[in-house]
């Protein structure tokens, strides 16, 4: 299941629901990102997201289509908010359900690490000096690269 | 065919979309980034800029070899930054 919106998300409801019911599942990994109070020394007062509506959610299916090849899941959800979020906000939930950890936990981080590289958002800042367009990191590509082959 | 634009690249250029009508020779990616550079010495500046620019056809990731064609939605931005 996959959502884009700007609406907060609520964990506990979300796990209720998910693979609810499915006794195959041994093992459930969650991942939540938020909005850091810090970027690069600066003290971050909001963080506004914009993507590409359309492109997004079928880039996430792609990345959810390619973990499902890979790792033996049972149930996928990745939900991710846009617009404008503040320090502590919640940003992006994944879920991955399978019948062992080892499945959960790695397909759990490779959503992530695609998501990050692939997935049409944008990240603008807002500090005390102005506003300002979020670099993408090597660090990233890295994280992603390491799942090739 | 429509372009869009994303992010830093759609305050630069100041247009987050508009519908044009590129020339036969425009075939790919890569020749149509070559068209759009045309346009002015901003432009230019912009496409010319391999490195952060990143293309998507039809809402899917594209390469400078992409084929591209009248009816198509092309999408230019800078590399993503969410999660």
């Amino acid at each position: 299941m996959i959502r884009v919106q700007t609406d907060d998300f609520d964990l506990g409801a979300e796990y209720a629901a998910f693979a609810a019911g499915n006794a195959d599942v041994g093992a459930i990994a969650a991942f939540i990102g938020r909005v850091r109070a810090n970027s690069d020394g600066a003290a971050l007062r909001a963080m506004t997201l914009e993507h590409y509506p359309g492109m997004t959610e079928k880039e996430l299916e792609r990345i959810e289509a390619e973990a499902r090849k890979r790792w033996p899941l049972i149930d996928v959800t990745i939900i991710h908010r846009t617009g404008r979020l503040l320090p502590n906000d919640q940003i992006v939930l994944v879920l991955t359900a399978s019948a062992h950890r080892e499945a959960a936990f790695d397909a759990a981080r490779f959503l992530m690490d695609f998501l990050k590289t692939r997935a049409p958002f944008w990240k603008q800042e807002e500090t005390a000096e102005g506003t300002r367009w979020v670099a993408a990191k090597d660090a990233d590509d890295r994280a992603a690269d390491k799942w090739a082959g | 065919m429509k372009l869009l634009y994303f992010a830093w690249l759609r305050q630069t250029l100041g247009i987050g979309e508009e519908t044009v009508d590129p020339p036969d020779s425009v075939t790919d990616v890569a020749s149509l980034l070559e068209w759009l550079a045309e346009r002015g010495p901003e432009w230019r500046n912009l496409m010319e800029q391999g490195s952060v620019i990143r293309v998507a056809v039809n809402q899917a990731h594209a390469s400078p070899e992409t084929p591209v064609a009248p009816g198509d939605e092309v999408a230019l931005f800078p590399p993503v930054t969410g999660g």
